[in-house]
């Protein structure tokens, strides 16, 4: 029997999701149509037959008590995995998950542990209604007490996710929903964590960095592949968690490259990145050559889906942006 | 007429009718001392319990200290000692602004005060749901005010505490007041306890000055809820005796002639015990000097309680992120609580 075997993200997530049930019986999903339906891109099919209607539940459509619940279930000692249909719909959550999830540990000097994963598909490109494609991982980021994980293979969907059930402190886990079928890999059958705070190198290259995270992670990859050929070899860092975040891995790579573009499908102002950019500044300034480049989403909401090739940031411009930086002269 | 008159041989002896009442004169010693701290400017912004004791008597003494918890909003924490002595002391180091006021320790079943109206409530089901499935005996009761079922974290916790058979108690403490909106601007609904229909859950109004008579709902609330039964929907009504906070003037829009004609529950129930001769005017007194003196020693222990600013970066994680972990050593330096010179940035990756 192989020990590992090629998923879509997807699989990978479903299989975790398995495993770490079967691991802790204190683990319980719950959340819009995960039960019966498996979820409505099927990434709890065949919980709810496996360990049934008291561990895999249904819950009415009200976004705020389900994280509302899961504070609760926490403090009862259960080890929560809510489900947030879309991560647009967490507006409708956002004073539970921001102003109660986050700091429930540090408001009670840590009589309760709070180890809730919010699981949650978010970004654009696959036709969905509004509010269902929003990035709005900075916004979290930017709330002390969560962690921001964002798997970009299915490899690292399984490590991250069982780290993140594994953590004593709430997760967001965003889901790329363009990359639940897409992106297939190959996954360790057996115990896989990935530790959070660790950026992976996903293409070798020493004359431009491009740092992102998510389903941008492809696009950054196939316009490195694409420059290669014009003899323009980029590194492509995913930084897999925004909190806590791989400070060093992102000062060598400024460091070995001395150009750095930084992408995210999120709109520009007060994007990641600009914390991104900000942290080179503070830590490996003088090691640039180039002015950093951004390439990201406009500053509009998610638009409908006739505009939305237009404004998720794509192949093209991302190497556009890679060329610009690549030709800034010494 | 009270629950207590009403019947002849009521559960409730003479000692826990004393006890609740020694629980009311307390509650409100207590809460006129926090109070009284923030005028001297010893303590933040607070909200005074006038009002409110007779519930919070009845609450406590239904409930089982050891196996039921209590989620209050705000107002409530003066009133909940059978619950443990941590209840108050701690409140009072949240009024002071000292970080431990937010940790109240186990075993004690009671939750901090909750500023985010009503968010208490989905916390309340859930832990009432992790309970039941973890087979704990025990329930959850969860506390708001008149204001706070406007919010949508109470419609939504409501519904699904019913879906989920939760052994849960909803109380809605209704003052008349959330702080200056009366509450036929709050709702068109006839009472608070008749929103339980639409959740299918059960729901009742009681006098919410008669200790007795709260104390009787929660307690067959609480049977329901252990029975596996869902759970219930109780009104508690009084009047707001005092101010929302120590920031409201009422004077602007509570009608003088309302507030004088309100029921003050001390004294009603209060006579109640004395022509009964339960309670005397010896008793009273005495009730206060003692409140009085537990309360300068919980402010005395709480004044002396030493806070470090860097507590400012504990327990936001259960280990901190590296980034926090910097942040709090240059914080350590510019304190000099290392012994160096304070240091600027740029400093180390993190």
């Amino acid at each position: 029997m192989s020990d590992s075997q090629v998923m879509t993200m997807l699989e990978a997530i479903n299989h975790t999701l398995h495993q770490e049930m079967a691991r802790d019986e204190r683990v319980i999903v719950f959340g819009e149509d995960v039960g019966a339906n498996g979820g409505v891109f099927r990434a709890t099919e065949g919980l709810h037959e496996q360990f049934g209607s008291s561990r895999v539940v249904d819950t009415p459509l009200a976004e705020a008590v389900i994280a509302g619940t899961a504070v609760g279930l926490a403090a009862s000692g259960m080890v929560p995995v809510p489900e947030i249909q879309f991560l647009g719909f967490s507006y409708q959550a956002f004073h539970q998950i921001a102003g109660q999830i986050a700091r429930l540990r540090y408001r009670t000097r840590g009589r309760f542990e709070v180890p809730i994963t919010i699981r949650s598909p978010f970004g654009g490109g696959v036709r969905t209604p509004e509010l269902h494609s929003d990035s709005l991982e900075a916004q979290y980021a930017n709330i002390p007490g969560l962690k921001i994980v964002l798997p970009a293979s299915a490899a690292d969907a399984k490590g991250l996710l069982a780290t993140a059930i594994r953590d004593p402190d709430p997760v967001m886990f965003l889901e790329p929903l363009r990359g639940y079928r897409m992106i297939k890999d190959e996954v360790p059958l057996g115990e896989h964590l990935v530790p959070f705070g660790q950026a992976r190198t996903v293409t070798e290259g020493s004359d431009v960095a491009v740092i992102t995270w998510s389903y941008m992670v492809d696009v950054a990859r196939r316009a490195a592949e694409e420059l290669a050929a014009e003899g323009i070899n980029a590194r492509v860092i995913d930084l897999r968690t925004l909190v806590p975040l791989d400070v060093d891995a992102i000062v060598a790579a400024v460091e070995d490259c001395g150009r750095v573009v930084v992408v995210q499908e999120a709109p520009e102002t007060n994007g990641f990145a600009s914390e991104v950019i900000a942290t080179i500044n503070d830590n490996a300034f003088y090691s640039l050559e180039a002015p950093v480049q951004r390439v990201s989403g406009y500053d509009a909401p998610y638009p409908v889906g006739q505009l939305e090739d237009h404004y998720v940031p794509d192949v093209d411009r991302v190497m556009d942006a890679i060329r610009a930086t690549a030709e800034v002269p010494t | 007429m009270s629950s207590l008159t009403d019947a002849t041989d009521h559960p409730l002896d003479d000692q826990t009718l004393r006890a609740m009442m020694q629980a009311m004169v307390s509650s409100r010693v207590f809460s006129q001392r926090v109070f009284n701290l923030q005028r001297q400017g010893r303590a933040g912004t607070n909200a005074p319990v006038d009002g409110s004791e007779a519930i919070l008597a009845g609450v406590s003494y239904a409930l089982d200290p050891t196996q039921d918890w209590i989620l209050p909003q705000y107002r409530e924490l003066v009133g909940l000692e059978r619950f443990g002595t941590d209840v108050l002391d701690r409140y009072v180091l949240y009024a002071l602004g000292h970080p431990d006021g937010g940790h109240i320790p186990a075993p004690t079943r009671v939750w901090p005060p909750q500023i985010s109206l009503a968010t208490q409530v989905p916390h309340a089901v859930g832990l009432a749901w992790g309970m039941k499935q973890q087979g704990e005996d025990g329930c959850v009761l969860a506390f708001l005010g008149d204001g706070s079922t406007s919010e949508g974290d109470f419609y939504e916790a409501c519904n699904f505490a019913a879906v989920l058979d939760a052994p849960v108690i909803v109380l809605v403490v209704n003052n008349g007041w959330a702080i200056s909106t009366p509450v036929s601007t709050q709702t068109r609904a006839k009472n608070f306890a008749e929103k339980s229909h639409a959740f299918g859950m059960p729901g009742v109004t009681v006098d919410g000055t008669d200790p007795v008579a709260v104390h009787d709902a929660v307690s067959d609330a609480r049977s329901r809820a252990v029975a596996g039964a869902g759970p219930t929907l109780i009104e508690a009504t009084t009047y707001r005796l005092g101010p929302h906070t120590t920031a409201d003037d009422p004077t602007r829009y509570v009608p003088a002639d309302e507030l004088a004609a309100a029921r003050d529950p001390l004294v009603t129930f209060g006579v109640e015990l004395a022509a009964r001769g339960l309670w005397s005017e010896a008793d009273e007194a005495e009730t206060i000097a003692t409140a009085d003196a537990r309360m300068e020693t919980a402010v005395q222990a709480g004044e002396a309680r030493a806070v470090s600013g860097e507590e400012i970066f504990e327990h936001v994680y259960a280990h901190p992120t590296p980034r926090l972990a910097r942040q709090q050593a240059e914080f350590r330096a510019r304190q000099g609580l290392d012994g160096a010179r304070p240091q600027t940035r740029p400093g180390g990756a993190s």
